[in-house]
């Protein structure tokens, strides 16, 4: 349901930009879309949304809003944020395509994926 | 969200205030009963027990005893407890005002709330007022936050092995302490690990079936609530190695609350906190610290008296309240 509706709001943005360019190389409105960071935000003890897809070259900024320290290591070894504590915030750059599976290395319930493609 | 938990503490204080009997804490154990496991004990239930149980036991004293602590969570500082320090202390005042003086004092874990240097030196003072000097500890994944928990087996994981697990014996009984917050994979709970089952099966292996054992460990031994990782994934392996005894006491925290159930031969137990309480399993969106008004904390925290009796079943463990 999440990821749907997800989709529908982006639609119709996606859709005004597309006409927009229309007639300048689509590359740009790719940037663009690249350049929009996406946030995770950590709140009792999950990861929200759990699934986010970006583009490839997004930045992905992840924030504790819990009173417990948290932490978001791909299961992969591909980014591993350091302990956060409440309100603090890690940020990983995503630069090529694929499905990348994280989680908390404190509370291993806590699992999430992000989709860059 | 926020307000489902909170219904749920005034509930849970309400009830506290009418009789001590945490009603809510009752009908979820008997509805867990009805899953089939055995649960005696939840919520502020125990805490009038102890105090009848302490009468009792003021005359015959047992062979020792020692205290568990746990979760002191030093450096914590949000609105569930702003002064976790405090609150230790009282602990500590607690257990050295105990007629009977305790042999030593297990910390089960969580001593501080993100390993740093300075929290383990704010904990290491107010255990050094403890009139039991010796104290054995576990580390909690608060501990083992940094650097795969260097800094806390530098300072308390002397003479122990892997991530920190050790046994001793003490007057006839054995005690092993585990270790299940290291190394955890995605997606799992609390994890022994390959190589420290071993050691344990090897530890145990040659011990008389009428060696009284005490297991402690950080997370509970127990699957408790799956949800909320409050169990362990491989502690089924660890426990078939304790079978063949004739007295196992199982000693856990993390939860923050009091559980216990017994399986045969093997008592189950967790403990309080010193620090903040969480919520009862499923009864809240998360685990976590649950804020109640002040003048309840005390009510909520506490610490876990065990006693031995020479050629008595099973250990006597008394909850008591700080406050
Ligand atoms: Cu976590």
């Amino acid at each position: 349901m999440k990821t749907k509706n997800f989709w529908a709001a982006l639609a119709t943005p996606m859709m005004i930009a597309t006409l927009l360019l229309a007639g300048t190389p689509s590359v740009t409105a790719n940037d663009q879309l690249s350049a929009a960071p996406a946030a995770v935000k950590i709140d009792n003890f999950s990861f929200g949304p759990q699934t986010v897809t970006v583009p490839v070259g997004a930045t992905v900024t992840w924030t504790n809003a819990d009173d417990i320290p948290h932490t978001a290591v791909s299961t992969e070894g591909v980014f591993k944020s350091k302990v956060m504590d409440t309100d603090e915030k890690f940020s990983y750059t995503f630069t090529k395509a694929g499905t990348y599976a994280y989680y908390c290395t404190i509370h291993p319930k806590m699992t999430g994926q992000i989709v860059v493609q | 969200m926020q307000d489902k938990k909170q219904d749920f503490i005034d509930q849970k204080l309400q009830d506290l205030n009418n009789d001590g009997v945490d009603r809510r804490g009752f009908l979820k154990c008997m509805a867990w009963a009805g899953t089939g496991l055995v649960w005696t004990m939840s919520g502020g239930i125990p805490v009038s027990q102890a105090f009848a149980k302490s009468a009792d036991h003021a005359g015959k004293r047992g062979d020792f005893s020692f205290v568990q602590i746990s979760d002191s969570h030093i450096g914590f500082n949000k609105p569930a407890n702003p002064d976790v320090t405090a609150t230790l202390q009282t602990a500590i005042d607690k257990i050295n005002a105990m007629p009977h003086k305790p042999d030593f004092i297990i910390h089960t874990g969580d001593l501080s709330q993100l390993s740093k240097p300075s929290e383990f030196d704010t904990l290491d003072q107010v255990l050094k007022g403890a009139s039991a000097k010796q104290i054995f500890f576990v580390p909690g994944e608060h501990d083992m936050l940094t650097d795969n928990g260097e800094e806390y087996l530098q300072r308390y994981g002397k003479g122990t092995k892997g991530t920190g697990w050790s046994s001793f014996d003490h007057k006839g009984v054995h005690f092993v302490g585990l270790v299940n917050v290291a190394n955890l994979k995605a997606g799992g709970m609390g994890s022994l690990g390959h190589e420290q089952l071993e050691w344990l099966e090897d530890d145990l292996k040659g011990r008389s079936a009428s060696t009284p054992i005490v297991l402690f460990a950080h997370i509970p031994l127990w699957t408790i609530y799956p949800d909320w990782g409050w169990g362990t994934d491989d502690s089924e392996q660890a426990l078939s190695y304790v079978k063949r005894f004739g007295s196992v006491t199982v000693l856990n925290g993390h939860i923050h609350q009091i559980m216990q159930k017994i399986e045969g031969k093997v008592s189950f137990h967790t403990a309080m906190s010193t620090a903040f309480p969480q919520p009862a399993p499923g009864t809240a969106p998360s685990a976590g610290p649950m804020k109640v008004p002040a003048e309840q904390l005390q009510k909520v925290l506490g610490i876990t008296d065990v006693n031995y009796v020479r050629g008595q079943h099973s250990l006597a463990v008394v909850d008591s309240t700080l406050g």
